[in-house]
């Protein structure tokens, strides 16, 4: 017997040390189940070929058909289905094996684990409809096990594997041509709820793969959200929202009465329903998607906020009614007597209905609900139905006021969010701005500027309103200093959105006197700024007001102006001569000045050709310095200006680097000049990463140009490479990988290649064949010619265009008190930066940390530090920790952001899958041709650190 | 069956919490409170309507408290030590720690200030909390071999529970007070659909359908917020126990929230005691606190103080949570007095006052009061209501009952008038009875209940193969032999019954003639018949043997001709009794004739 061993595994290691032969060795020696069990779970570690796979399954199946121990079949099944997941591999030759497993098996637990095997297979085999026929099928059969697991996979089956087009269905014709849904909407009666759940989620997954549900299953799923088990209520209530999008407008019976309503109100009324369930999982998804059913009728949507109140079986007005009432009738603000909300008419007994069937009182419960995922989840539902209807957006602002006042912060701040996306449909009565503004007291950050971001966009209908928002921003200014530009910023979207009710508060909130002149205010202070910031942009559109202002504001305007301009508009002043007034009445209205200029300007630089290259720099020098300015002022153009100077500077350098005397001489002799070649193609490399990676809104015209434009430096390096080595033997390389590049980039812009005629590339590829044969000399002249001789490309502008920025607010580096700690150990430092128009922060921003030894250390903040508080922006509050050395004196520490980029993360968005059941396997190797780099994109702030020696 | 016995108090009363249950043969006595505004006998339950003659303890299996106001246990030391009580008593852990505080303060008051002698003492209230039980959520406690009590969260105050009691397959939930929507400290009460056959709830509030809580809290907040900025001092007084800690929570983190930094005081004694078991009892408090706690215990507070009497004339402004809360006495009296000739001050009353007391009078609007010694107090301060109950509306009752989906409920704890309206409620939106009965009454439910009964595993098997899947939601009929014996049920094969009983088996055949207009031979009848029962009944085997007689399973048809009119056929038809449904079915398709042959 022994020997016998022995031979046959020298036998097969002398054919191939495959990984099969010693799994079959091993289980060959395996005495007893549970020593074979501990073979396939080592076995499981280690990751397969894909060449093998078909044969480990064969040793596996045979020793399978052998076991007796339920147990290691048990892991024989799951380990099929784990190999039949390998990549590359196609697993119809083992299905058959696979299916004939199922004949003979006994153990329920074995039977389900060998489903889920095949329907790994199935999933695996997406365009073969008659193997899916076949296991939908063996599904079918295996229908009536008594063991819930068993029934339970075979419905997953069915739901993922399922017939979806009818014509599938008539082709295998037999049992399984029956209607699936038929099949599954059976089980929605088993008496396992596991296995009713099951039946329902099948139900959805037909459904999103794209099977159009009969609307025969409404009623049966309306009687399972009655069921005793959560899950099965929970899929329910999902199974009806789907039902309820796919039928809206069908018309169902109110069963105890013969009247009849549209099908998305009738399941709205039951979604709403199960708001006020046992079980807060079901409360959860039941809040949620009511935000997504916005087909159904005003009068069921506006019933979800009703609630009549009453007190001893008198009618009573909720604190809102009586709130509303206080404020139409003119006397605001009476303090609450005794007895005001005393209850006041009789009710008929029988007309008080307690427990509507239908939606009333939904959100009213569920924004008081004692869990919080529900509040939120109200909240956000909340949001989406006023966002599509007006009128409820209306009625629905007294509960999210409400909801400002929410013992846990991320609902308030989520009601705050909510607040400001429905903004444009709402009108602040005096009463709710009151509440609203209470919370600018708040001690968190968060909660404070999305305040202000809710202000800038809201409406409000009276003077005193504004009057009583500037008062208590100006609260805010004093007790938290640091929401200094929040602030401003707030206020100049309630002056320019309200000018007219700022204007009778101008003398009261400048302090002048019709008589007597007033002492002129501290220019520095920041309360003043932000007074000035509200009446000035209030003043752009209302052009009566610069009458009220005292001489000092004139010179205040022309400081802020100046000082702050993003916030400070352009106004046409008495006796003032303004850039704006003196070109404003022969421009058309609707185009900016500025744009203007900026289109005008590049209109010049694309039209140089005629010019002598002398001329050609200045003009490029010139428009590139306008440019720049001109993105200072017009913040909403910085991208856009910032974009193209930065183009024009590579285009010029290009250009500098050419005319250099260099090329005519040879070669040796200049290493010096040659310097400023090679450091121009890096430059240029630099900036081409940078349009590429920092602008949001980029669009794949101007990624072409940005490419074209690298092609350029990267061809003006290899020119001056080969102008300064010696010997050939490295140039062969370079001109290859070169040739690559042109290629890769003809590949990739294809479809570009006409729009860019007369270009640097289009005359390469006309010379392309010849490059390929020819010598590294003479394609360095090629190129050299080509290059010179080439048009300066035209970019086009795109919609919008933004530049990617960070701006650190804290630390500030203002601190002279150095941060000490033990050295060794660390020290933490919290970073708080806004980020924006920056994609994807979480992936690409990162922080470096700079000692004065010059060593950097990169940090990735984690996903959760990041907060999203507007569109477009981001907020980054993280912790860096700080080690290093011991050090004599404190020293200064640099503090950046860099924003790291990819160079193949547009093309290279398939990554290949990960296979998951190995660790080993996870280690991909790094993508091959992909350039890494950063971008600093802040500025840098110092900090003042000091690592003591550690005490002995 | 359970009866509900009501011991006096708690019918159509608030006050004196006490019910009766007997269920299946069980006796359990469900709170023991007191009557607050008796002095006298009255303010106790009658417990000699429990039982004439023998012992309590003899009599009550046990007795259960669900939270620890004195309306719902202050009889307790009362019933168990002067009356005489030595079973087991359960309640809820916080329950059963802040009980006897109360208890005792309750006991100092009487005894101590009003001088009452033939009063339960310190030792007692001891004595009586050795009896006590602690139970935990949702735990099922065995109370002995068929009695077992199950705890459900019940909001209302730190520890209020409501229990399902069971017996067999009996049961009843009894709520206590309880309270559907959460608050700054407390959670929503919750039940599992455990479908008692009673539901007996309290129905304070049968007839209100309350606001939302937000809008006032918000007014609460922002009351005592512009007064502070105001530099002025609020005065809230309250109970020790229950809306203080809840008021506490709120300003706490109101306080946190808005960085305010004027000071909170709260009067000293009973409450830090008080607030000691909220930080202990963390695991009843609501979300948030619960899930906050590992950072900081919310019952810790920063912003709020002990009091101490010389406080009160400091400057600035100041919040003060101070004793007994409808100011009749003590120390919110004082501080009440001091501070209400002031205009910037304000006083806010969380809850209902009694008439008579001056919470009541200056809630009424009366400016001036008399004081003791004649003096007139001017009150100038603001005064404000805000009321912060914790006991669940018409609503929340309604939706406590279709948590639960009892099949009858009882309403003790409230109003007889509102009451009836909540009861015509109940019974038209569930179409369950409801009982509202009075003091000392006694109601009968009667119920369903099932008698288990043994069945031997192999009969289950054989029985379930038969036909199709077993459902568990549907019943399903079986065949076997019911036995009693020895006071138990079993279900048995017949066989086996057989045996065990040692009776020999009869056979039972039905046989029926049925007459045939055929005028054709008989084994052309019979062919006839064998091709039409063949045709219909294609799912039974139908055999034609070879003697001319026809068998459907085990049924035997034979034909014979009339003896006298030979176009009439006599078909023999015979089965078991085991087959009597075929068997009748097959006479009956025969009695209908065959159908007309196409030759």
């Amino acid at each position: 017997q022994q020997q016998h061993e022995d031979l046959s595994t020298k036998k097969l290691r002398l054919t191939k040390p495959s990984k099969s032969a010693a799994l079959h060795v091993d289980l060959c020696k395996a005495t007893s189940p549970a020593d074979a069990l501990q073979y396939l779970l080592q076995f499981a570690r280690k990751p397969v070929e894909v060449e093998s796979v078909e044969g480990v399954v064969r040793i596996l199946l045979e020793h399978y058909y052998k076991e007796n121990d339920a147990s290691v079949r048990l892991k024989i099944a799951s380990l099929l289905g784990l190999l039949s997941k390998t990549a590359g591999f196609s697993p119809d030759c083992i299905m058959d094996d696979a299916i004939n497993t199922l004949q003979n098996e006994k153990s329920h637990q074995v039977l389900a684990q060998l489903l889920d095997t095949l329907l790994v297979i199935g999933t695996k085999l997406p365009e073969n409809p008659s193997v899916r026929m076949r296991l939908v099928e063996v599904a079918c059969k295996h229908l009536t096990d008594s063991s819930h697991g068993v029934r339970n996979k075979c419905l997953q089956l069915i739901g993922c594997l399922g017939p979806v087009e009818k014509g599938v269905a008539k082709e295998a014709e037999s049992q399984a041509a029956k209607d699936v849904q038929k099949i599954i909407g059976d089980h929605f009666n088993d008496q396992d709820p596991r296995v009713r759940t099951a039946a329902i989620k099948a139900m959805l997954q037909l459904h999103e793969r794209g099977l159009k549900l009969q609307q025969t299953i409404y009623s049966q799923a309306c009687k399972l959200l009655a069921d005793d088990y959560e899950q099965v209520r929970s899929a329910a209530v999902q199974l009806i929202w789907v039902l309820s999008q796919l039928y809206p407008e069908s018309i169902v019976p109110i069963p105890s009465s013969n009247e009849e309503i549209r099908l998305v109100d009738d399941a709205f009324g039951k979604i709403c329903h199960m708001v006020s369930d046992g079980s807060w999982v079901v409360r959860v998804q039941a809040a949620k998607l009511l935000g997504s059913m916005q087909q159904v009728s005003s009068h069921f949507l506006e019933q979800t906020l009703d609630k009549k109140l009453m007190s001893d079986l008198r009618r009573k007005r909720t604190a809102h009614e009586r709130a509303k009432e206080l404020y139409s009738s003119g006397e605001f603000s009476s303090g609450r007597k005794w007895g005001d909300d005393a209850p006041k008419e009789e009710i008929d007994t029988g007309a008080v209905n307690l427990i509507e069937s239908g939606a009333c009182g939904a959100f009213v419960h569920g924004l008081e609900d004692e869990m919080y995922e529900v509040r939120i989840a109200a909240v956000e539902a909340l949001c989406m139905l006023a966002q599509s209807s007006p009128s409820f957006a209306e009625k629905c602002l007294d509960f999210l006021v409400d909801m400002f006042n929410d013992e846990i912060e991320e609902v308030r701040l989520q009601s705050i969010h909510t607040m400001r996306k429905i903004s444009n449909n709402i009108t602040l009565r005096e009463d709710q701005l009151d509440t609203v503004l209470a919370v600018l007291e708040d001690s968190s950050r968060d909660i404070r500027e999305a305040l202000h971001e809710l202000l800038c966009c809201t409406n409000v209908s009276t003077k005193e309103g504004i009057h009583l928002a500037l008062v208590e921003l100006l609260k805010n200014l004093t007790k938290y200093p640091t929401d200094r530009e929040s602030i401003w910023k707030c206020l100049k979207f309630l002056g320019s959105r309200h000018p007219t009710l700022v204007l009778p508060l101008v003398p009261e909130l400048l302090s002048t006197h019709p008589f007597f002149d007033t002492p002129e205010p501290d220019m520095d202070d920041p309360a003043y700024i932000a007074v000035l910031v509200l009446i000035f942009n209030a003043a752009k559109s209302c052009p009566t007001m610069p009458a009220l202002f005292s001489d000092h504001t004139f010179r205040h305007y022309a400081y802020l102006r100046d000082s702050l301009s993003h916030l400070v508009p352009p106004l046409r002043l008495p006796g003032r001569k303004l850039v704006s007034s003196a070109v404003s009445p022969s421009i058309t209205p609707h185009e900016d000045p500025s744009q203007q200029f900026l289109h005008q300007s590049l209109e010049r630089v694309y039209n140089f050709q005629h010019l002598d290259p002398r001329g050609i720099q200045e003009l490029l020098e010139f428009t590139i310095r306008d440019l720049q300015r001109l993105g200072e002022l017009q913040s909403e153009l910085a991208g856009m200006a910032d974009f193209t100077a930065t183009y024009l500077q590579c285009q010029l350098l290009l250009i500098k680097a050419l005319q250099e005397k260099l090329w005519n001489v040879a070669a040796p002799l200049y290493l010096k000049q040659n310097a400023l070649a090679s450091a121009a193609a890096k430059q240029i490399l630099e900036e081409t990463y940078k349009m590429e990676f920092m602008y949001s809104g980029v669009e794949s015209r101007q990624v072409v140009i940005i490419h074209h434009m690298r092609l350029q430096a990267k061809a003006l390096q290899l020119i001056v490479t080969a102008r300064t080595t010696r010997g050939v033997e490295p140039l062969f390389g370079m001109c290859e990988k070169f040739l690559q590049e042109v290629d890769s980039f003809q590949r990739c812009f294809i479809s570009e290649l006409p729009h860019m005629q007369g270009s640097f590339v289009d005359k390469l590829l006309d010379l392309m064949p010849r490059l390929v044969t020819s010598k590294p000399s003479e394609v360095v002249k090629i190129l050299q010619t080509t290059l010179r001789q080439s048009t300066f490309l035209h970019l086009p502008l795109p919609e919008q265009l933004h530049r990617a920025t960070a701006n650190i607010i804290e630390p500030t580096g203002e601190s002279d008190n150095p941060l000490r700690f033990t050295s060794g150990l660390v020290v933490a430092l919290d970073v708080d930066a806004t980020l924006e128009h920056v994609q994807d922060p979480q992936g690409t921003v990162k922080v470096q940390v700079l000692y004065p030894d010059g060593q950097a250390q990169l940090i990735h903040p984690k996903p959760a530090d990041f907060r999203n508080p507007g569109p477009g922006r981001h907020r980054l509050i993280t912790q860096v920790y700080l080690s290093h050395t011991a050090w004599t004196e404190p020293c200064q520490i640099e503090v950046r952001l860099l924003l790291a980029y990819n160079s193949n993360r547009s093309k290279a968005s398939t990554r290949i899958p990960k296979s998951s059941w190995s660790e080993s396997l996870e280690a991909l190797p790094p993508s091959e041709n992909g350039i890494e780099g950063t971008i600093p994109f802040s500025k840098p702030v110092k900090v003042y650190i000091m690592p003591k020696p550690a005490r002995r | 069956f359970p009866a509900v016995r009501l011991c006096s108090g708690a019918g159509q009363d608030v006050g004196r919490s006490c019910v009766l249950v007997s269920i299946a043969g069980k006796n359990v006595m469900l709170d023991c409170g007191m009557h607050m505004g008796y002095n006298d006998d009255r303010r106790f339950p009658d417990f000699s309507y429990i039982t004439q003659n023998g012992r309590l303890t003899d009599f009550l299996d046990c007795v259960i408290i669900s939270h620890f106001h004195l309306d719902h246990c202050g009889a307790l030391p009362y019933f168990s030590e002067m009356v005489g009580y030595d079973g087991p008593i359960y309640m809820t852990h916080p329950t059963k720690a802040i009980c006897p505080i109360l208890l005792e303060d309750y006991r100092k008051i009487t005894v101590d200030k009003k001088g009452e002698t033939n009063f339960f003492t310190s030792q007692m209230i001891k004595d009586c909390m050795k009896k006590v039980v602690a139970v935990h959520l949702h735990q099922t406690v065995q109370v002995d071999e068929e009695l077992e009590i199950k705890a459900y969260y019940a909001g209302h105050v730190l520890g209020a529970a409501m229990f399902q009691i069971k017996v067999g397959c009996e049961s009843v939930v009894y709520t206590g007070d309880y309270n559907m929507t959460p608050d700054r400290h407390l959670g929503a009460a919750w039940i599992e659909k455990c479908r008692p056959d009673l539901l007996i709830t309290e129905s304070t509030y049968a007839t209100t359908i309350r606001d939302s809580k937000r809008c006032r809290e918000r007014d609460f907040l922002k009351k005592v917020h512009e007064t502070v900025e105001r530099g002025g001092k609020v005065l809230i007084p309250v109970f020790a126990l229950g809306r203080a800690q809840e008021l506490c929570i709120l300003l706490e983190t109101f306080w946190e929230r808005m960085n305010l930094k004027a000071p909170i005081y709260f009067s000293t004694g009973l409450t830090e005691k008080a607030n000691h078991y909220y930080k202990l009892f963390i695991t009843w408090t609501n979300q948030k606190i619960r899930k906050t706690f590992v950072q900081r215990n919310m019952f810790e507070f920063k912003h709020i103080k002990a009091f101490d009497r010389a406080f009160a004339d400091n400057p600035g402004p100041m919040v003060v949570f101070a004793t007994p809360g409808m100011l009749h006495a003590g120390q919110s009296l004082q501080i009440f007095r001091k501070w209400a000739g002031n205009e910037k001050n304000m006083v806010i009353m969380p809850g209902y006052c009694v008439q008579g007391t001056v919470g009541h009078k200056i809630l009424s609007g009366q400016r001036k009061l008399e004081m003791e010694g004649r003096q007139i107090l001017e009150v100038k301060m603001q005064v404000e209501y805000m009321s912060f109950s914790a006991h669940a509306d018409a609503k929340g009752i309604m939706q406590l009952i279709r948590q639960a989906e009892p099949r009858n409920v009882l309403l003790v704890h409230g109003e007889a008038k509102k009451m009836e309206f909540l009861k015509q409620k109940i019974e038209q939106e569930f179409h369950v009875s409801c009982f509202m009965p009075a003091n000392g009454e006694t109601t009968t439910i009667l119920t369903n209940p099932c008698i288990p009964v043994d069945i031997s595993l192999g009969l289950l098997k054989r029985e379930t193969a038969i036909g199709p899947l077993p459902d568990a939601k549907k019943p399903k009929l079986m065949h076997g032999t019911l036995l009693m014996k020895d006071n138990s049920f079993r279900l048995v094969s017949p066989e086996q019954a057989l045996k065990e009983l040692g009776l020999a088996e009869h056979q039972l055949r039905f046989t029926c003639r049925v007459h045939i207009q055929d005028p054709r031979k008989e084994h052309e009848t019979v062919l006839r018949v064998y091709n039409h029962l063949k045709g219909i009944l294609k799912d039974y085997s139908v055999q034609h043997l070879p003697d001319g007689s026809i068998t459907v399973e085990s049924i035997l048809i034979q034909a014979t001709a009339h003896s006298e009119d030979q176009g009439t056929k006599v078909l023999l038809v015979s089965w078991t009794y085991q087959d009597e449904e075929l068997g009748s079915y097959l006479t009956s398709l025969l009695k209908k004739g065959l159908p007309q042959s196409t030759p």
